[in-house]
């Protein structure tokens, strides 16, 4: 336990500095992103550009920090939009049930039968491209997972005789839901929502990737990628630099989710004892 | 003797899915005012249903339910919340009747605060509570899993006793203690009766803690009440057959 709390500070430390690079990432960058030299084109990583330059001459290393910026943010964004609707849907159907309950799990049954990267190809295809239009179109076919988790986690605990004993101490449906369901089923969502903000940055710099996501001139590591990998051969470090910032970023995210999981996940299963 | 609480008739039925299961089958009871009613038969007799259908949390099928001379079966939510201030129950698992991430007083305050209490008001009386129930203070800022069963079981009837209630309906209040707990709950419980006057419903199966407490026992087979009278009557002479073998079982 101590060993892995141990583990969770460090990550965390990691994150929030990863976090700090990508505020401030206007401060931090050696070189403007943004400005193009072509004299300078395709250089090799060396003293003047650490991680070489690009296709148009700029700095790689301004535009791989500048990118932190629009990756990650977006994907936290995508997450924190996600977590909030889902849970927001599932408290409802999980307290509400009936028929609606129903017809909206049905729906949510839909998005998730449906691949949903080819889903959100197509949404971000009407919508056009753009960051924002990428991180809609992610939401629109993430929320189900958040909306079954929280809605499972609802029904668990929904008939416990905490919940019973608050209605009896006079406790209104919404009281009871917002100040008993919801903080028992934080944890388990809040895992999740750890766990999953690595894989909504891999999808988002998917459709990047894909020209749906981040428009170019905008630094964002999907799109670099996919402007460098006609390059792969002769400047592998155009699509290696991105690469490999999301590949660290993505994995530490993972492991903060994965150790956020472990320490929190033992004790917050809420027993429930069957009544007679 | 005035009644408190007349349960006429009520009906519930439970789907397996397709399977009806009758958990109440025309059950009819009263309570009458400072009486300690025993309600006891085997499990899955229906007698909590009958507990949460008299407390609202369930509805039933059919029949009728007066308090005070009120009909309740179909009061609407404002309604249910001047029930709760004359009727409170008693869970059989005290640990998991208080909210796993909140204090136990903070589910006293929840009941106290929810009858328009002021915060510094239900400080006050959340220590005379915990005093009527001999709970040290020291306990009430501890969560559930950090006190004992009896320990627990205190603080929920505290919590019971905040509004003042005509009615203590006890689902097996007492069952998942242990003996010595047991019998110190069960004191408690006949100490507040006596101070307090109020009625009890006290379902159990133990027909040894009815007898230490009740003024009438019925004996529920079923989903219906099969015989009725005080507690040494249906212990001694038994007139139904079901009856005997309820008592033999523990006697």
């Amino acid at each position: 336990m101590r060993r892995q709390k141990v583990k969770l500070y460090v990550l965390l430390a990691l994150v929030l500095m990863l976090l700090g690079i990508a505020a401030f990432a206007p401060h931090l960058v050696p070189c403007d992103p943004y400005e193009q030299n072509l004299s300078q084109a395709l250089q090799a990583p060396g003293r003047g550009h650490l991680l070489g330059t690009d296709r148009y001459g700029r700095d790689m290393l301004s535009r791989v920090i500048m990118g932190s910026q629009t990756t990650i943010f977006s994907a936290l964004l995508l997450v924190a939009v996600i977590t909030v609707t889902g849970t927001s849907v599932g408290l409802f159907c999980g307290w509400r049930g009936g028929k609606l309950d129903s017809f909206i799990m049905r729906i949510s049954d839909i998005f998730l039968a449906f691949p949903g990267m080819v889903f959100a190809i197509a949404v971000a295809g009407v919508l056009g491209g753009g960051i924002l239009n990428a991180v809609i179109a992610l939401a629109c076919i993430s929320w189900p997972k958040f909306a079954r988790l929280a809605r499972s986690q609802v029904l668990m605990i929904k008939d416990a005789p905490f919940v019973a004993a608050a209605r009896l101490s006079g406790s209104g449906g919404t009281k009871i839901v917002f100040s008993h369901i919801l903080p028992n089923i934080l944890g388990p969502v809040l895992v999740t929502a750890t766990l999953d903000i690595g894989t909504m940055m891999m999808e988002i710099a998917g459709l990047s990737f894909l020209g749906l996501g981040a428009m170019p001139p905008i630094a964002e590591w999907g799109s670099m990628m996919s402007s460098g990998r006609s390059m792969l051969q002769t400047s592998p470090w155009v699509i290696l630099a991105p690469g490999c910032a999301i590949f660290v970023t993505v994995m530490l995210f993972n492991l903060l989710g994965d150790t956020v999981r472990d320490v929190m996940d033992p004790r917050q299963s809420v027993q429930h004892v069957d009544r007679r | 003797m005035r009644e408190i609480l007349e349960v006429l008739d009520v009906k519930k039925t439970y789907y397996k899915g397709k399977q009806p299961f009758m958990a109440v089958n025309g059950l009819s009871f009263s309570v009458g005012e400072g009486e300690c009613l025993g309600l006891v038969g085997e499990s899955g007799c229906g007698k909590s249903t009958a507990a949460r259908i008299i407390t609202g949390l369930e509805k039933p099928d059919s029949g009728s339910i007066r308090l005070e001379g009120r009909e309740i079966r179909e009061a609407g939510r404002k309604e249910w919340k001047r029930i709760y201030s004359r009727v409170q129950m008693v869970f059989q698992t005290p640990q998991d009747s208080f909210d796993p991430r909140q204090k136990l007083e903070d589910g006293i305050r929840e009941a106290l605060c929810n009858q328009g209490m002021k915060k510094r008001e239900a400080q006050v009386r959340i220590r005379e509570l915990l005093e009527m129930t001999e709970l040290e203070a020291e306990y009430a800022g501890r969560y559930p899993h950090q006190v004992s069963g009896g320990q627990c079981q205190r603080a929920a009837i505290a919590r019971a006793l905040a509004v003042s209630p005509k009615l203590l309906i006890c689902d097996e209040a007492t069952s998942a203690l242990d003996v010595t707990v047991q019998a110190q709950i069960v004191e408690l419980l006949k100490k507040l009766q006596r101070d307090t006057q109020m009625s009890y419903l006290l379902i159990s199966h133990d027909l040894a803690l009815v007898q230490a407490m009740c003024d009438r026992v019925l004996v529920m087979y079923q989903g219906k009440i099969i015989e009725e009278g005080t507690p040494d009557e249906v212990i001694r002479s038994p007139r139904e057959e079901y009856t005997r073998i309820l008592v033999d079982s523990v006697f």
